[in-house]
């Protein structure tokens, strides 16, 4: 029988011809990533009392969850890893104004198909965009990585998500997941690997591969791919650190689920508090007052993302009681949207620029107050994720965010986009 | 070391804890010790104020969704929980609360079967879970030998070291 994509990497990076779901495999993977939590493992390192890492050129390090410095003790952590970064000579390291380690390291060409990547941070499944197996792990595990270059995989069973047809007006890939993941549940693909396929997977960008990648962990997914094809290759070219092959999986691997998804029978989405599996069709939820639009994270802060938004509140103003959020997800995004003329037309706009990282959704800035509500283009939106215990969050795509933030209530994006 | 019998009394909250519950984001940077003075104090308030050394957390699905934050395990361990029994757990958390030797079980049905103030026997090895107070054993999904094997020896560095810096699956 053939391997799954998730069965390939594991099987690869472990040394073995063969692996079966199940079984449990000491891997070595090609990457570990981690960002502001790297502190953690410092501390830990010094505990166990040794210096010598396993691979260098293994390792990436990106400070992103709280940039630039909050606190003292930010700082503190800041300098620990930079002094640690730079007494190792660790080549893959971006320091606080880089943005969002994912984006970052998957724009620098450090992620590429196949590979095994560990991160401290649990939308580590966006690497599949890229065809990569990528996975979060605690700074624990990272510590041991350093040290030993290996850890231990159990091999997960994979589900098919086969997506057809074509995204109506202002439908984007954040609906389609929103939807995905309140039909499965947050709980639906748990341990799981998630493979993307289908005629619309195949024309679709890297970027809207990334939304999908990311969301998957919102359906409790190990890792997701969409499996390397043409538009991986065109992304890579002058950015891929190293030569890489296009990793497939076999027409034969087993799959424990097929999902089939129509993406021309949605409709705009929106997640309700306070779980992300909550979601409901714009329909239901228009007319909700919001306080805040938080446009930026993994999940939905890239340029394409910046670029639906500009268009919407070109020439609009937004609704005096909403404060609109920006935050780009990497300095390259920053910069593309800086010369097209996307920052400048949301900043006329009415909205608010940060400087490119995790914000508002890691609780860095941006929090509610008692009782507000704010609608954000993240990932998730857990009770007192971003401030007070009775602020309610609503996830949505950047078009239905932009179309909020001009109306001042949760508003449908096909009256802008139709 | 870590236990891998615990008897105390059982605390239960529901389905899809998510980590953002277990710690806030505005305690990720403090002592251990004070991150377990608020854990679960959004979903459950009395949990803190009368949890003691060897009780038992019984959660529903998922339990610990959401960020992978690794310290989630830890202050949980420093409220003094024995155990976390759930009817599952997101998977971060579980290979976070193994490799710092929290013992954590999985057991479908748990929440029908116990209620909070239960005096619990928890027996991870077996993947046994005694309800002293109704007088009836549940069966629960004993870890694997390896991750046994690493809760065992306290945790994965522990584990680690044991073994010469080699994993043994």
């Amino acid at each position: 029988m053939g391997m799954t994509l998730a069965q390939k990497v594991l099987a690869q990076t472990s040394g073995k011809p063969t692996v079966l779901p199940g079984e449990i495999v000491d891997a070595y993977p090609d990457l570990v990533m981690s960002h502001l939590a790297s502190w953690r493992s410092i501390r830990q390192l010094e505990q166990v009392g040794v210096d010598r890492l396993y691979d260098l050129n293994r390792i990436a390090v990106v400070l992103d969850h709280r940039s630039p410095a909050r606190t003292p003790e930010d700082a503190g952590h800041h300098q620990l890893i930079r002094e640690f970064v730079k007494r190792h000579g660790i080549p893959v390291y971006y320091d606080v104004h880089e943005g969002i380690a994912h984006l970052v390291l998957m724009e620098r060409g450090h992620v590429l198909p196949g590979m095994l990547i560990l991160g401290t941070d649990s939308h580590s499944t966006i690497y599949g965009a890229l065809g990569a197996f990528g996975t979060g792990v605690g700074f624990t595990e990272v510590t041991s990585v350093w040290l030993t270059g290996c850890v231990w995989m159990k091999v997960p069973e994979s589900v098919r998500v086969v997506i057809t047809g074509r995204f109506p007006p202002a439908v984007f890939g954040k609906d389609l997941m929103l939807a995905l993941i309140g039909q499965l549940t947050a709980n639906g693909c748990t341990y799981k690997s998630v493979e993307f396929t289908g005629d619309l997977v195949a024309n679709l960008s890297i970027s809207e591969r990334m939304t999908f990648c990311n969301l998957a962990m919102e359906l409790g997914a190990k890792c997701a791919f969409v499996p390397a094809d043409a538009v991986t290759e065109a992304y890579l070219a002058g950015r891929a650190k190293r030569p890489y092959e296009l990793l497939r999986p076999d027409p034969d691997a087993p799959y424990a689920r097929q999902v089939t998804v129509d993406a021309s029978a949605l409709t705009p989405m929106v997640s309700c508090p306070h779980q992300v599996d909550n979601a409901k069709p714009i329909t239901a939820v228009q007319g909700t007052r919001i306080h805040q639009a938080f446009l930026g994270s993994c999940a939905n802060a890239k340029y394409e993302d910046l670029e639906v938004a500009a268009g919407i509140l070109k020439g609009r103003r937004v609704h005096p009681d909403v404060r609109l959020i920006v935050t780009p997800g990497s300095r390259e995004i920053y910069l593309q949207a800086m010369r097209s003329g996307a920052l400048q037309t949301l900043v006329e706009a009415g909205a608010m620029l940060t400087n490119p990282g995790c914000g508002a959704c890691a609780g860095d800035g941006g929090s509610l107050g008692d009782g507000e509500v704010c609608l954000s283009t993240a990932n998730r939106n857990f009770l007192g994720r971003m401030g007070s215990r009775t602020s309610q969050i609503y996830l949505s795509s950047p078009a239905t965010l932009a179309a909020s933030a001009i109306k001042g209530v949760i508003a449908d994006p096909r009256e802008f986009l139709a | 070391m870590s236990a891998l019998r615990v008897r105390g009394r059982c605390w239960k909250v529901g389905d899809n804890i998510p980590t953002d519950a277990i710690v806030a984001t505005a305690n990720l940077f403090k002592p251990y010790e004070e991150m377990a003075r608020h854990v679960l104090a959004s979903v459950h308030p009395e949990f803190v104020l009368g949890v003691k050394p060897g009780d038992v957390l019984v959660a529903g699905r998922h339990f610990a969704c959401s960020s992978g934050r690794a310290v989630a395990p830890k202050a949980l361990r420093a409220t003094g929980i024995g155990v976390v029994v759930a009817e599952s757990f997101a998977r971060t958390f579980y290979r976070n609360a193994h490799e710092i030797g929290l013992p954590i079980l999985e057991c479908p049905g748990i929440t029908e079967q116990v209620r909070e103030g239960d005096e619990l026997d928890v027996d991870v090895e077996a993947g046994l879970v005694r309800n002293l107070t109704l007088g009836q054993t549940i069966q629960a999904v004993p870890p694997p030998p390896f991750l046994r094997g690493m809760l065992k020896a306290g945790g994965l560095h522990a584990y680690l070291e044991l073994h010469g810096g080699e994993f043994v699956s």
